[in-house]
């Protein structure tokens, strides 16, 4: 039991209180499970053998955003980083899964990191969502973060004996299409990979959905096929996306795909109105609609299990 | 358009000078009465759609895009040619198409969104 979760009661409290923010994830027999955060800080019922978090998946900030739908998203992303600093037992990792920033601009990404300074675990990976790349000459966010990728915005890293990979899928876009990696990153995957025990936990993180949630809005990654094939003689690969601001999830063999809520607005379902634009909701109604996602390592049997938590 | 300007366009490239203040004079006089050559070049962006598309306008005429949606749209050249930055609401990005030819571009926040310029 010294691998699980330990949350307080009264921080347990302070989740419901922001509403149910997040997901954690936790490494269960190679496979991550997800478990709602608030569900595990309460731990009454034994729901919460997590093992000790490896990573919070933040999400879609959003950063520069104003209108109706939250006017203000700085203090969502600050209840969230409340939420993350409040966890007994901190995340070694942090996870941006892009769309830092709503307009790329320099104030916005500056802000961002002023907020992301408050949190207590330090290491943070990101991707870029295309939100962040729409500056004339795509630089602000690598100027920023491109360093890890040697501003290629793909890269790998290992933690815990897990494996990352860190995709950009938003560059190369395919008019009426989908996000696209490209032949040049996936040949970069394959090398990657190469070698790697199938034993070995993966993680795989981009912005947009690499498995096609639904085509006409985009949500999907054209080419996500080829990079699925590298990956399908791994015994345990967790696909984290952020990008349509809901959770939606799938399992498909050894391989657990999981987008996560954003922590600055809703937005609709798939096909539900003109277009994944943000969602009004009624303000005692937002807070339980955005959130983060979290990830353990469970060591008997080893897995990544996942949990949710919005902040309301 | 009016048959001046109309003509305007088809001169080459070292009579627009001298046919331009004689369209602004032709302007200045008809101005108000005559069409707005302006009308033609906006394209407005709401609910995550381009419209008109496709828009035709004669070479040198600058067209604007105007974003009416909540969220953020780009209009990105296929080709490279043209790329606004985020478009926030109510903003715009101008572009002037000096070249006859067919011109696509897609919103690359929404790569489903796409439109085409013809120019003439």
């Amino acid at each position: 039991m010294s691998d699980e979760l330990r949350l307080s009661r009264r921080n347990a409290l302070k989740c419901m209180a922001f509403g149910g923010a997040g997901t954690l994830f936790a490494l269960s027999g190679g496979v991550l499970v997800p478990f709602d955060l608030s569900m595990a800080a309460g731990d009454t019922k034994g729901a919460a053998k997590l093992g000790k978090p490896l990573f919070v998946q933040i999400s879609d900030t959003h950063i520069g955003f104003n209108k109706d739908a939250n006017p203000d998203v700085n203090a969502t992303l600050t209840q969230t980083i409340d939420l993350v600093n409040g966890m007994a037992e901190q995340p070694a990792l942090i996870i941006h899964t892009g769309d830092i920033t709503h307009l790329s601009k320099p104030a916005e990404f500056d802000l961002a990191q002023q907020l992301f300074s408050r949190l207590r675990s330090s290491e943070m990976h990101t991707v870029p969502g295309e939100h962040d790349t729409t500056d004339a000459t795509v630089t602000e966010y690598f100027n920023r973060f491109g360093k890890a990728s040697g501003n290629k915005g793909y890269y790998s890293f290992d933690h815990a004996g897990v494996h990352f990979v860190a995709l950009i899928n938003v560059l190369q876009f395919k008019p009426g299409g989908l996000g696209t990696l490209g032949a040049e990153q996936l040949a970069w995957v394959e090398a990657d990979l190469k070698g790697r025990s199938s034993s070995t936990p993966i993680v795989v993180f981009a912005h947009m959905p690499l498995w096609t949630i639904y085509e006409p809005w985009g949500w999907g990654t054209g080419d996500a096929d080829q990079l699925m094939t590298q990956l399908r003689r791994f015994g345990s690969v967790t696909v984290l996306n952020g990008h349509i601001h809901q959770i939606v999830q799938k399992v498909e063999g050894n391989m657990t795909f999981h987008t996560a809520r954003a922590t600055s607005y809703p937005q609709p379902a798939a096909g539900v109105g003109s277009g994944p634009g943000p969602l009004k909701v009624p303000s005692d109604q937002l807070a339980s609609m955005l959130g983060i996602t979290s990830v353990s390592v469970v060591k008997h049997p080893s897995s990544l299990a996942l949990t949710d938590t919005a902040l309301a | 358009m009016n048959p001046a300007g109309h003509q305007f366009w088809t001169l080459t490239h070292g009579k627009r000078l001298l046919c331009f203040t004689a369209l602004m004079g032709f302007l200045a006089v008809c101005g108000p009465s005559s069409a707005d050559p302006a009308d033609a070049t906006k394209i407005v962006v709401k609910d995550f759609m381009f419209a008109p598309t496709p828009l035709t306008i004669k070479a040198g005429s600058t067209v604007t895009w105007t974003n009416m949606d909540d969220e953020p749209h780009t209009a990105v050249s296929d080709t490279g040619l043209f790329k606004s930055g985020g478009m926030d609401t109510n903003d715009s990005f101008s572009f002037k198409f000096d070249k006859p030819g067919t011109y696509h571009y897609t919103c690359s926040i929404h790569p489903r969104m796409v439109g085409t310029i013809i120019v003439q």
